[in-house]
């Protein structure tokens, strides 16, 4: 899977808020279809998303087969100190996946 | 007087003939996703051509970096495809130039049509010429395959006797229920189109328009194929490159 | 695209479709309210603070660019602690549920989601002093005329 496109400013200044936009390759099956055989597609979706920033919490989501493939993702988060925004998603095959990029608080 | 009345004549005809992108059919939801590259879904797979494009492969062990340097030194490629292969002595789609490179230079595996890889590495050739106009070449030994392309766009086929100049030229503007009838130009392929949910070549598009009209789908690589991409380039002359583009 | 359906072929479909066990194939309004309650605990629900951002005509049901959030700044008692929307026509009610974190900069989100057809999707904004507050809004999905092979 490739990873995702994740945009972030790369300074900001601390107590501004700045968004985050995410942008993950997934199908997001949504367990509705079904195929040229007439046999229903098991859904397959990006079930939860977790964005930490310097270990706290930012925003979390529960996605449902409304979501779009492909999802778009776009919240804010308030500049404290530099460090890490960590991303962490979740979908149906159990798999778990991380991305991370660093921000530069002034 | 007369000369500048027949000037604006021709004017005039010039300006009605000019193909109208998709992208001024589409509605505003649509074209802003193809206007923000952080929204655009055709940039995951640009991303994961970029990724390809300085991977070493096959048994040359050799990446397309390797010979092309950065990928930004194909501006202007895309927007002459598809172009004569003298070798082949016939013309070749960007994807099918690709997957020449693989297994002549690289010697690697062609890659399957409609693969994410494939998809990504001519999205990601595509975007270098982003914003140029199409300059495909319609003479010299590309001029019979023009002309057998235009045949095909002209030719009534499959159970609703349609032809694709019925649909896209003749009815180009009305409605067909709810939906607009593009003019059908191929400016933007590979383009993510959200009735897939997912990147797509023209060939992709070409073969679901023929499925519509209830007519024999092209095979992949098919002769025909090629000279029908050709013609629809040459006919989308004046419009400018859009790869990645994002289409209902 | 698929080929007109025949007379039998109708016939024999509608028979299959009695056979059926009458589970819907759409959300329902009071599937909508059963997943607001889930959220609300039956606490009422006020319109206004939260906006919900929507197309009132779609192009097409796959990715349809959406916002909801609350705009105007609340003091911390009254905080936005999460957002949820609902879908009254597609196969299932919910649509997303976000929370907001200590190191959120905003109570708002953008996403793109799916709508299978015409209806009313519903924000519902969740606040820390145990009040909610909704908007909702009713848009037209149109359909492609030409059908896509899978």
């Amino acid at each position: 899977m490739p990873r995702p496109l994740i945009n972030v400013p790369k300074k900001v200044k601390r107590g501004d808020a700045f968004d985050i936009r995410i942008l993950i390759a997934h199908p997001m099956e949504s367990g509705q279809r079904r195929d040229d055989k007439g046999q229903p597609i098991p859904r397959e979706i990006i079930h939860s998303f977790l964005c930490t920033y310097g270990g706290e919490e930012v925003f979390r989501a529960e996605f449902f087969p409304a979501i779009s493939a492909n999802p778009f993702l776009t919240f804010s988060a308030r500049a404290v100190d530099s460090g890490q925004i960590v991303f962490t998603w979740t979908d149906d095959l159990g798999a778990t996946q991380f991305d991370s990029v660093e921000i530069t608080v002034e | 007087m007369r000369r500048l009345a027949l000037l604006l004549c021709l004017l005039a005809t010039v300006a009605q003939a000019a193909p109208r992108s998709g992208y001024d059919d589409a509605g505003p939801q649509v074209r802003a996703m193809q206007d923000d590259d952080d929204a655009n879904p055709g940039f995951l797979w640009v991303q994961q051509g970029a990724a390809l494009w300085s991977r070493p492969d096959g048994s040359a062990s050799k990446s397309c970096a390797d010979c092309h340097g950065d990928a930004s030194t194909l501006r202007g490629v895309a927007a002459r495809y598809p172009a004569f292969d003298a070798k082949l002595r016939r013309p070749v789609t960007l994807a099918q130039r690709i997957n020449l490179c693989r297994t002549d230079h690289q010697a690697a595996p062609a890659l399957a049509p409609e693969s994410d890889a494939l998809l990504g590495l001519t999205a990601l050739v595509g975007l270098q010429s982003r914003g140029l106009p199409i300059a495909v070449d319609a003479g010299g030994p590309n001029r019979p395959f023009v002309e057998a392309g235009e045949h095909f766009f002209r030719t009534r086929q499959g159970q609703l006797n349609l032809s694709c100049a019925n649909c896209h030229e003749e009815r180009a503007g009305h409605r067909l229920g709810g939906a607009l009838i593009p003019e059908g130009h191929a400016n933007g392929y590979p383009q993510y189109r959200l009735e897939w949910q997912t990147m797509g070549s023209l060939a992709r598009r070409l073969r679901a328009c023929l499925i519509g009209v209830r007519a024999e789908p092209l095979a992949p690589d098919a002769p025909d194929a090629v000279a029908l991409e050709l013609y629809l380039a040459v006919r989308a002359r004046g419009l400018t490159v859009e790869t990645p583009a994002v289409r209902p | 695209m698929r080929l007109a359906p025949s007379r039998r072929f109708v016939l024999g479909a509608g028979a299959a479709l009695l056979a059926l066990p009458a589970t819907p194939a759409r959300a329902t309004k009071a599937d909508v309210a059963a997943a607001i309650r889930a959220i609300t605990g039956g606490a009422p629900l006020r319109p206004g603070r939260v906006k919900l951002d929507l197309p009132l005509l779609v192009e097409n049901g796959n990715a349809v660019a959406m916002t909801v959030g609350v705009a105007d700044p609340l003091p911390a008692a009254e905080r936005v602690l999460s957002l949820h929307v609902f879908a009254e026509g597609n196969p299932l009610p919910n649509v997303i549920h976000a929370y907001f974190g200590p190191r959120s900069g905003a109570p708002r989100l953008a996403t793109r989601i799916r709508l299978a057809t015409s209806q009313t999707i519903v924000a519902v904004a969740a606040c820390a002093d145990g009040t909610f507050w909704t908007d909702s809004v009713e848009l037209l999905v149109t359909l492609a005329a030409c059908i896509d092979d899978l």
